[in-house]
């Protein structure tokens, strides 16, 4: 454990009466991607800002390549690239200038020339930062966090408010980064983000981590249940509704009954027979192999989504 | 000390790609050079000569106006936090917006020199080392005055009115706008804890009397001395993040800025010499022997 690149150790931190960070634990190893998943709100983004030395924690421990990011602030941001929220560039900054002003910061460096090619910027090298579209803007800030070489990329929410498409763009940014063994430390509130992308994923709820492991890992929790989602006319009880055949759990999320199920033949038609007694009718029905979704809908009773 | 260099060239040439730059750095100062030099001075050699000083004073003096905007902006849009992660330090950012703003306006002011000389025949244009020290002792201590006023305010529309509340009193009750002989005599009394007068009456004394350095070393020393004072509070205050409270110890140290003038303000009310000097030149401009212009003595 101790050689881990990034070691979190009970972090907390409060903004006035908001508890952001209640006790965050985790390490992540050389080489690795791995993935903060909750809402927003969670504490993904106070978490990735106090390793990159943005932030003060109020308790508790972090290490970074061996360094406090606090203490040894600057050292540490020779070593770590990062994309951050809420951040931009002067509006009449053109797009080499950036990579190149950024390079000139760091001792280890790599060629922007370069980085322009391989994050297809080559084009927009002479537009102002201004009149880039989202995704040339992400692009962008994705490669300015590769300018030093960094021994630990920090993305934070390297995909929110971007459309499909240019979602996508990035997720092959990243995926190459693993291929390159690069060590990542990605947030997101996208389930298929984090079961794509990461080697591992901590689920980040109310300021903890409440489930960690491969996303493989985490979907063998619900392995052997399937999730059948089922919206009806009427309400009904989520009570009534766990007690049926085969149903391990029920609840209501969203307004529709969200049903785990062990041997869902014999839950489907339990269910059926009980909201033909009740003179309930099923709107709608899905079946689903379990996701990451689930495993956060059995810990937190929520929905992910925002 | 490269993070400062580059910063800085990059400071410029944001500031060329700027059309607000423009109109507040180029068109501005120039409107009012011709404001002051057709119209106060009604073109008349010595007359423009008299109100040169104070004229450079004020585009000096404005520098704060676009430093405080400039870094408000940038924190608010979150740009400053990119630069944190970098490492790039507090004292590079800050650095490199005042020297940015010295490299742009010292040209201007030059220009303005050369128009009072050769368009509008200005006798005189005094000491150059000692218009080319309180010009730069000028730009740091009010650019730094800016970054200051940046770091105490939350929001541009705070920055505005802030800068708006100093703005007044620094260019009507300094002797930049109406001279200082012309204003009640408590008005004087009031501006001489006041940097900006001192800045006025350097310059008006170096290029109306052409006064060496040494006879200005009190306006030279106390805005130089300024100038450290306000760069290590704008250093002391400075925040990255625009969701960062301003420490609970800024008006402490905002009030600290503000000593060396109230402690000088105190020394010269009880000496009149700067009410004096100003005084004196501008019964100069009014004597009638002094009309028709002085390049023929």
């Amino acid at each position: 454990m101790a050689s881990s690149v990034l070691q979190v150790e009970n972090l907390t931190k409060r903004y006035g009466d908001v508890e952001a960070l209640r006790g965050v634990s985790f390490a992540v190893e050389e080489g690795e991607v791995f993935g903060l998943l909750g809402p927003n709100g969670a504490g993904k983004t106070t978490t990735v800002e106090i390793l990159e030395g943005l932030r003060t924690p109020d308790a508790g421990r972090a290490s970074v390549c061996g360094l406090d990011p606090q203490r040894d602030a600057e050292a540490l941001k020779h070593e770590i690239g990062a994309s951050l929220q809420a951040t931009s560039l002067p509006d009449k900054m053109r797009v080499s200038e950036a990579l190149w002003l950024f390079a000139s910061f760091y001792k280890r460096r790599r060629n922007p020339e370069e980085l322009l090619k391989r994050f297809g910027l080559e084009e927009k090298r002479n537009s102002f930062y201004g009149q880039l579209s989202g995704g040339q803007k992400q692009r962008l800030a994705l490669a300015m966090a590769l300018v030093n070489d960094p021994r630990v990329l920090f993305f934070d929410e390297p995909t929110a408010g971007l459309d499909p498409q240019v979602r996508r763009e990035i997720y092959d940014v990243i995926e190459e980064l693993r291929r390159d063994k690069r060590t990542v430390l990605l947030t997101t509130h996208y389930i298929e983000e984090a079961e794509r992308l990461c080697d591992r994923v901590a689920i980040v709820d109310y300021g903890k981590v409440i489930a960690l492991g491969t996303p493989r890992e985490l979907k063998a929790r619900s392995a052997n249940t399937t999730r059948i989602e089922v919206r009806l006319a009427k309400p009904a009880s989520s009570g009534i509704l766990q007690k049926l055949d085969g149903v391990v759990d029920a609840r209501e999320v969203d307004g529709s009954h969200v049903l785990h199920c062990q041997r869902p033949p014999q839950a489907i038609v339990a269910l059926v027979k009980h909201l033909e007694a009740e003179g309930n009718e099923l709107v709608s029905l899905e079946i689903a192999t379990p996701s990451l979704e689930d495993v956060f809908i059995e810990v937190t009773g929520r929905r992910l989504r925002d | 000390m490269r993070n400062f260099a580059t910063l800085t060239r990059m400071r410029v040439r944001l500031a060329f790609r700027n059309k607000m730059f423009f109109f507040f750095v180029l068109v501005m100062p120039f409107a009012f050079f011709f404001l002051y030099a057709g119209v106060f001075a009604k073109s008349v050699p010595r007359t423009v000569g008299f109100y040169l000083g104070p004229l450079l004073a004020f585009n000096v003096m404005g520098s704060f106006w676009g430093l405080s905007a400039t870094l408000v902006m940038f924190r608010e849009q979150g740009i400053l936090r990119r630069f944190h992660v970098a490492p790039v330090t507090a004292s590079d950012m800050l650095a490199s917006s005042i020297v940015a703003n010295y490299v742009l306006t010292l040209p201007i002011v030059l220009v303005e020199l050369l128009l009072a000389r050769f368009l509008f025949h200005v006798p005189s244009l005094g000491n150059p080392i000692s218009l080319f020290l309180l010009v730069s002792v000028g730009l740091i201590s009010f650019g730094s005055l800016g970054l200051v006023i940046a770091s105490i305010t939350n929001t541009m529309q705070e920055t505005q009115v802030l800068n708006q509340l100093l703005w007044l009193p620094l260019i009507f009750l300094s002797g930049a706008t109406f001279p200082l002989a012309y204003l009640p005599r408590f008005v004087q009394r009031f501006g001489l804890f006041l940097p900006a007068t001192y800045l006025v009456n350097g310059l008006q004394q170096t290029i109306v009397n052409s006064a060496s350095p040494w006879s200005r070393y009190v306006e030279i020393i106390s805005l130089a001395c300024w100038a450290l004072l306000t760069f290590f509070m704008s250093a002391q205050l400075f925040r990255w993040e625009p969701e960062s409270k301003i420490p609970r110890r800024a008006k402490l140290l905002v009030a600290a800025t503000a000593i060396p003038f109230l402690v000088l303000g105190v020394w010269e009310n009880r000496s009149d010499r700067i009410l004096e000097e100003a005084r004196s030149a501008f019964v100069s401009l009014n004597a009638p022997a002094s009309h028709g212009g002085s390049a023929s003595h």
